[in-house]
């Protein structure tokens, strides 16, 4: 439901949203109730106007969440079993990945996967904070000792996608990254 | 009016210190886009490390600038609004704090054993000195609240049916969101860090660190902006040449800032784990929260400036614009606070891509960020830090501006320094560019296997604009010296240009008070950061060990 993002459970946060947050109607409801005369009328549509794109905003955030299902990373609870780098699959098109991040590399170092491929990435860190970023496919994650992130992904075109760290990690930074060959030179 | 000779000093100290420090912030600035750009393929230069200098950049110009000029800004703005001193050895006490644990952290980044960046994300460990020093710089801001806080209550006594100015209004909002950030940070330093860095502590959970960092870290951002704020409010109309346009509306302004400050810090950390989707989104809600008095400033200023550009005689729609006084020398800090405030137009439409939600995937923690916050952080910010700076240290020793024609064009030079700078970053973090990364050693260098050239285009443009805020640095240090050993020639006083209002509405009790604003930002914090805590306590596994920035052996020493 477009109204209520963060499901059931979140609908006391989502009522305390949309009634106190809804930015302008909080700011001008603010300026109606204790000084209606004094407001001149070029504050007032400003005001409206600026109430209108913060709403514009808002909404395209919840269409894109709820509708289109583009959202933040997912949070799992910590489990050790996720300190195991690997690659599962799960059935031919449907891939699991668990990447762990230590100074200075990834592993798995190489991703193998088919075209067209669904992609469940789990990433925890062995050591310091890293960060885990394919930019062409907008997937970005921080590495994290003690905490497991989560993300999704559908490789539809073949190459060679590069896992760039992006989050200071020690005098090896710089050397930190790993890549997916989709498809190329062959699925193994 | 005249200042006593002691809090005159300390005003006048606390502008210079950080300005000598940040002699080195500026210049590591330029050594990193040359880095970056692979126009370089070293670990470091001149005896100082990349990393080690992006500490010292980024600790030097973003916390100790803005927090000794935050300080010395505040002693003026309550002295000369409330014509009351605050008390001097409070104020002393609060300077030595400050520059004691400054110089304890410089000691612990110059040495190299303090390469953690800014952020000092554990379990990366630093000397514990640089936490240390991290800790008194805090404390020592903290001095002069209860001073300030006290010094109002006894002008309200005295005063009770005066509208409290608005400049003294703000810089008690600021203070007083700074107290309540630095709360958790001073948590984090204190009892989790310091104990772990001395090895008292054997781990650390670091998701609770993360989280206690960015409840101060967003805050942080706004007691960089608030001191610009109250200038662009109390002083920019004035110096055009008009009216505030309204009093109220800064009023409103400042007090949601108050509001909503502090909890919308989980927007940083939108991608990482132990906090759930449900207080993310939330967060990122309270954030489009506290862009209404941006807006709310966006229009006052605009209609301000407006009102002056017609005072002036302009014709026309947009005449106004061209009749403010851009290149004025005797009025130089317009210039200075007219080139913040273009920056900010695109640094704060920037800053709604970042905190809007999912889009925060497409730019977290590549060069987009320090694209985006050099338009804030070192757009307004900044240049009304120097620009004050300059105008309080002549005023102050009744001394000439060195070179004035030069000082009215370096902040248009910064101006467009920024902007080639800031496009260049944000055009590369568009193509996957990270941030804090020293690119010159592998991505931009031709010889090495992660060779990236679609990289080249976009860190040489950081670089050309890297280059030019450089000059505009070296300009403003040239007049800044040179107009602190010019001869006196004027009288020495605090004076600031005091601007009416257009719209003086009469005083309402609400919107002059501060209870009311803050058992509603208390209920806003609890609300938004005990479901990130719980989540955080929750979710997280087993707290880590040390590491050295250049080991990865756990617990090395």
């Amino acid at each position: 439901m477009i109204l209520n993002p963060g499901g059931p459970s979140h609908f006391l946060l989502c009522w305390f949203f949309w009634d106190c947050l809804s930015g302008s109607v909080f700011t001008r409801s603010c300026f109606n109730a204790i000084k209606k005369s004094i407001m001149d009328k070029f504050e007032k549509r400003v005001l409206g106007a600026s109430g209108i794109i913060t709403m514009l905003f808002i909404f395209s955030i919840l269409y894109a969440k709820n509708s289109r299902n583009i959202d933040v990373p997912e949070c799992i609870p910590y489990n050790k079993t996720y300190e195991n780098p690997k690659v599962v699959k799960l059935d031919t098109n449907l891939y699991q990945v668990y990447a762990v991040a230590q100074m200075w590399r990834f592993e798995p170092e190489q991703i193998y996967i088919p075209v067209g491929s669904t992609v469940d990435f789990f990433l925890t860190s062995k050591d310091v904070v890293h960060g885990f970023d394919i930019y062409e496919k907008n997937l970005n994650m921080m590495a994290i000792y003690g905490g497991i992130t989560k993300s999704t992904i559908k490789f539809e075109k073949p190459g060679v996608y590069k896992i760039t760290c992006h989050e200071y990690c020690g005098v090896g930074h710089q050397n930190m990254q790993s890549e997916i060959i989709v498809n190329y030179p062959s699925a193994k | 009016m005249q200042l006593s000779r002691s809090l005159k000093n300390i005003i006048l100290a606390e502008l210079l210190f950080p300005i000598v420090l940040l002699i080195l912030g500026i210049y590591h600035g330029l050594m990193q886009t040359i880095y970056r750009s692979g126009a370089i393929h070293q670990s470091g230069a001149v005896h100082l490390d990349y990393y080690q200098g992006l500490t010292l950049h980024g600790v030097i110009n973003a916390i100790v600038l803005t927090g000794f000029f935050a300080v010395a800004f505040g002693h003026a703005t309550i002295a000369f609004y409330l014509k009351k001193e605050p008390n001097k050895i409070a104020a002393g006490l609060s300077m030595w704090l400050m520059i004691i644990g400054t110089l304890l952290a410089a000691w612990a980044m110059l040495s190299g054993n303090a390469s953690v960046l800014y952020t000092f994300y554990p379990p990366l460990k630093a000397h514990p000195f640089f936490y240390l020093g991290a800790a008194l710089l805090i404390v020592g801001t903290w001095i002069p609240l209860f001073d300030w806080a006290s010094i109002y209550i006894k002008w309200r006594r005295e005063n009770r049916e005066i509208k409290l100015p608005l400049a003294v209004l703000g810089t008690l909002v600021n203070f007083t969101i700074w107290f309540v950030c630095t709360l958790a940070v001073a948590y984090e330093v204190l009892v989790l860090l310091l104990p772990w860095s001395l090895g008292w502590t054997k781990t650390v959970n670091i998701s609770l660190s993360r989280t206690l960092f960015w409840f101060f870290g967003h805050a942080l951002v706004y007691f960089w902006l608030l001191p610009a704020y109250i200038m662009y409010y109390s002083i920019l109309p004035k110096l055009a040449g008009g009216k505030l346009y309204s009093d109220l509306a800064g009023r409103i302004a400042f007090f949601l800032f108050l509001l909503l400050s502090v909890p919308v810090g989980v927007h940083h950390q939108f991608s990482e784990p132990n906090i759930e989707r449900g207080t993310k989104f939330f967060q990122s809600m309270l954030t489009f929260g506290v862009a209404i008095p941006s807006f709310i400033t966006a229009f006052t200023l605009a209609a301000s400036l407006e009102y002056a550009g017609k005072q002036r005689g302009s014709k026309g729609i947009l005449g106004w614009m061209n009749k403010l006084p851009f290149l004025d020398t005797n009025n130089y800090l317009f210039a200075y606070m007219i080139s913040g405030l273009i920056l900010f137009i695109f640094g704060g439409l920037t800053g709604i891509v970042n905190a809007s939600y999912q889009l925060n995937s497409v730019v977290h923690n590549t060069a987009w960020i320090p694209g985006h916050f050099h338009m804030t952080v070192a757009g307004p910010v900044f240049l009304a830090i120097i620009g004050m700076s300059l105008y309080l240290f002549s005023t102050l020793q009744g001394k000439k501006i060195f070179l004035p024609r030069i000082n009215v064009i370096i902040p248009y030079l910064w101006l467009i320094g920024v902007l080639i700078f800031s496009t260049g970053l944000m055009w590369g973090g568009l193509i996957g560019e990270p941030r804090r990364t020293n690119l010159g050693m592998t991505y931009l260098n031709p010889g090495n296997s992660l060779y990236h050239p679609q990289w080249v285009p976009t860190t040489l443009l950081g670089m050309a604009g890297g280059i030019i805020m450089t000059l505009a640095g070296l300009l403003y240090f040239i007049v800044f010296f040179g107009t602190i050993f010019n001869k006196k020639s004027a009288t020495a006083g605090l004076e600031f240009p005091l601007s009416e209002s257009y719209h003086d509405e009469k005083r309402i009790p609400l919107f002059d008070s501060f209870k009311p604003w803050l058992i509603i930002m208390a209920i806003i914090i609890l609300i938004a950061y005990i479901p990130a805590l719980t989540e955080v306590m929750k979710n997280s596994g087993p707290s880590a060990p040390t590491f050295l920035p250049a080991n990865p052996t756990p617990g090395a020493k």
